[in-house]
């Protein structure tokens, strides 16, 4: 062992190299509240090799990505797992970088000589919540699509290039498969190009500055390096992590509901819980307002807090002593959490609102409980047409639309609000059943309004050929 | 001290390579699902009503629909097979491909044989070679009856050997 060390640490230096990293002084010693940086680290990390797991089979087009993320889900093994892992990574990471930026505000590190190393950690701060946007459209679900439309609506409030700035990121006036290719370029090639360069930045920057250490100096004087009590807390977190995530993404997996559908006019788009309380505050600035509340204020407290270490310039560190610093953090989160709040509350108590989710969850509900059903391949044969080929087959499908089963069960037989779809219904129902049911429908049919089919038999013969064609 | 270092130090590596290792097996079912996925396998199709074919004295030509899975996504095709008459009741079925050139094979009812257009293969009604410059006979499908229905697995044949060899 100590050979293979001397071997490699002639021609690297790994020696030297290892005790720069792992002997750097932590003024005041190790603690738990230094963990976070190196907790985000590691969500990037396992982010970065689920992400690229996943792209073994996603496809970033309108007519494909939903199938394939539901492969994903229902087919491949442990496929619902890394995706869930995904998903939920993307929430740890928002808690974790809270943490992270709050027990820096708490301590005052953001302080002289770390000017930089704050902005660089506020451009990842705006990588990050740009990873989690870019990738909300990609699984191209109902919430994915909907969401997305009300988010890239907002750009529409910027002066003077809003419009046009909002085209540009959808690839078009319409969300569509355009959309789908920019935000998969941006989510897996450029944001995350940005956010290793930035955590480059942001650690170089940290290890020139030194760890700050606690707002109050320890007396005596003391100082610990890196290694090994801060490893240890480091991976103990990480250790947290790792099984919080696991135990979330084996215990509930992360849902897909059914393929966005620009035509449902009825559903109501509510984004993943981070954005939640900014989909809330946009409802409080209507028409000519709403570039103040969606643009000027915002900016204005992004622009505040980028700028934190230049206006709370002083030397002070103790977070009694810099109120403004530590309240302005403070009434921002507590706003947001209010918003959230707010957000659900109003949706509980409009019985309307609260209808329909429930009906767009149930829908989720029945998506992830529905065998994967591949999808047909371009250039396929178009089976439908292939059965009606058959005679009986047609001449059932004229009896279909002569007795005004389509009235209620829909062209095609594909369903309508008042009859449930027959595509597959020979399955339910095999051999002789289907022909019975038509001729005296059982309770459940009748209560639905189906009228017992009175017609020789050879047509029901030639209805149930049409129906046991619908595959 | 050092020896306590290096003592830690070890148990970090382990701790790590274990956690990674735990770590690494969703990541290697996933990638290797295709290794132990069928989705190249041949589904069953229907030919038609087995008692259609109880009684027949010419092999009869059927457009079967075929399904094969690509991971996510399914080809659908239709090709054309024949039935023939039956050999002590089990059900036969052949491809229409000639094991020549891969031409599609024609039934001839003047002949009495399957007759290949392009080079005049000539199969007897069961299959079976009779001239021509084809290397073996007409070649049989996979067929079975279930509920009622003939089914068939539809493959293709290596084309210009002797032998019956699947190709995947």
């Amino acid at each position: 062992m100590r050979g293979l060390v001397d071997w490699l640490d002639r021609r690297t230096g790994i020696r030297g190299l290892l005790h720069q990293a792992l002997d750097e002084p932590i003024p005041g010693g190790a603690r738990f509240a230094y963990v976070f940086g190196s907790g985000l680290l590691f969500l990037f990390l396992s982010q970065v090799v689920t992400g690229v797991f996943l792209a073994l089979y996603y496809v970033p087009s309108a007519d494909h990505a939903h199938t394939t993320v539901a492969y994903i889900v229902k087919e491949v093994s442990s496929g619902s797992f890394i995706r869930s892992l995904h998903v939920y990574g993307s929430s740890a990471m928002i808690i974790v970088l809270l943490l992270h930026i709050g027990q820096t505000i708490l301590f005052g590190s953001y302080k002289r000589y770390r000017e930089l190393l704050w902005l660089a950690g506020c451009v990842l701060f705006a990588l990050i919540l740009g990873m989690a946007f870019t990738g909300y459209l990609l699984p191209w679900d109902q919430k994915a699509y909907f969401a997305t439309a009300v988010g890239t609506n907002i750009l529409t409030e910027v002066p003077l290039v809003g419009g046009w700035l909002k085209q540009f990121v959808r690839g078009g006036t319409d969300l569509g498969t355009l959309a789908i290719s920019r935000f998969f370029v941006a989510h897996v090639f450029l944001l995350p190009a940005a956010v290793f360069a930035f955590v480059g930045a942001h650690v170089f920057l940290f290890r020139k500055a030194g760890a700050a250490g606690p707002p109050v100096p320890v007396q005596p004087e003391k100082t610990e390096s890196f290694y090994p009590r801060q490893v240890l807390m480091d991976i103990a977190f990480t250790a947290v992590l790792i099984l919080a995530l696991g135990l979330l993404a084996w215990l509930v997996p992360a849902e897909l509901g059914p393929e966005a559908n620009a035509a449902d006019t009825r559903f109501l788009p509510r984004p993943e819980w981070y954005y939640v309380p900014v989909f809330q505050w946009l409802k409080y600035w209507p028409g000519s307002r709403a570039v103040v509340g969606i643009v000027v204020i915002p900016t204005v407290i992004a622009a505040l807090f980028a700028l934190l270490p230049l206006i709370d310039r002083g030397g002070e560190r103790r977070p009694w002593r810099r109120p403004f610093s530590i309240g302005g953090f403070a009434v921002v989160m507590a706003a947001l959490v209010a918003l959230g709040v707010q957000s659900h509350v109003e949706d509980e108590r409009d019985p309307a609102i609260a209808r329909q989710l429930s009906v767009q969850h149930d829908a989720v509900k029945a998506f992830m409980s529905e065998a994967f059903e591949p999808e047909v391949a371009a250039g396929s044969l178009k089976v439908e047409n292939a059965a009606l080929a058959n005679p009986v087959v047609a001449h059932g499908k004229a009896i279909f639309a002569a007795q005004a089963c389509d009235a209620c069960h829909g062209a095609d037989a594909r369903g309508t609000d008042s009859a449930p779809s027959l595509i597959g219904v020979a399955a339910k129902y095999p051999s002789g059943q289907l022909k019975q049911v038509i001729k005296t429908p059982n309770a459940k049919m009748s209560d639905g309004g189906m009228q017992p089919l009175d017609a020789p038999d050879p047509d029901i013969d030639a209805l149930v050929a049409y129906l046991e064609s619908l595959k | 001290m050092e020896t306590r270092r290096s003592f830690l130090g070890g148990l970090l590596a382990f701790g790590a390579s274990t956690v990674g290792a735990l770590l690494a097996i969703p990541l290697a079912r996933f990638s290797l699902d295709p290794l132990w996925r069928t989705t190249s396998e041949v589904l069953w199709s229907d030919v038609g009503a087995a008692a259609d074919f109880a009684s027949i004295t010419a092999p009869m030509k059927v457009q079967v629909a075929i399904e094969q899975r690509d991971g996510w996504r399914k080809v659908l095709s239709e090709k054309p097979v024949y039935v023939v008459k039956a050999i002590d009741g089990r059900p036969k079925v052949l491809s229409a491909v000639c094991p020549h050139l891969g031409c599609s094979v024609g039934w001839s009812d003047a002949k009495g044989q399957f007759v290949c257009p392009c080079h005049n293969g000539a199969f007897a009604p069961d299959g079976g070679l009779l001239s021509g410059p084809p290397p073996r006979g007409m070649d049989q499908l996979d067929a079975r009856i279930e509920g009622g229905r003939l089914q068939v697995r539809y493959q293709y044949f290596r084309q210009l050997v002797p032998t019956r060899e699947v190709l995947a």
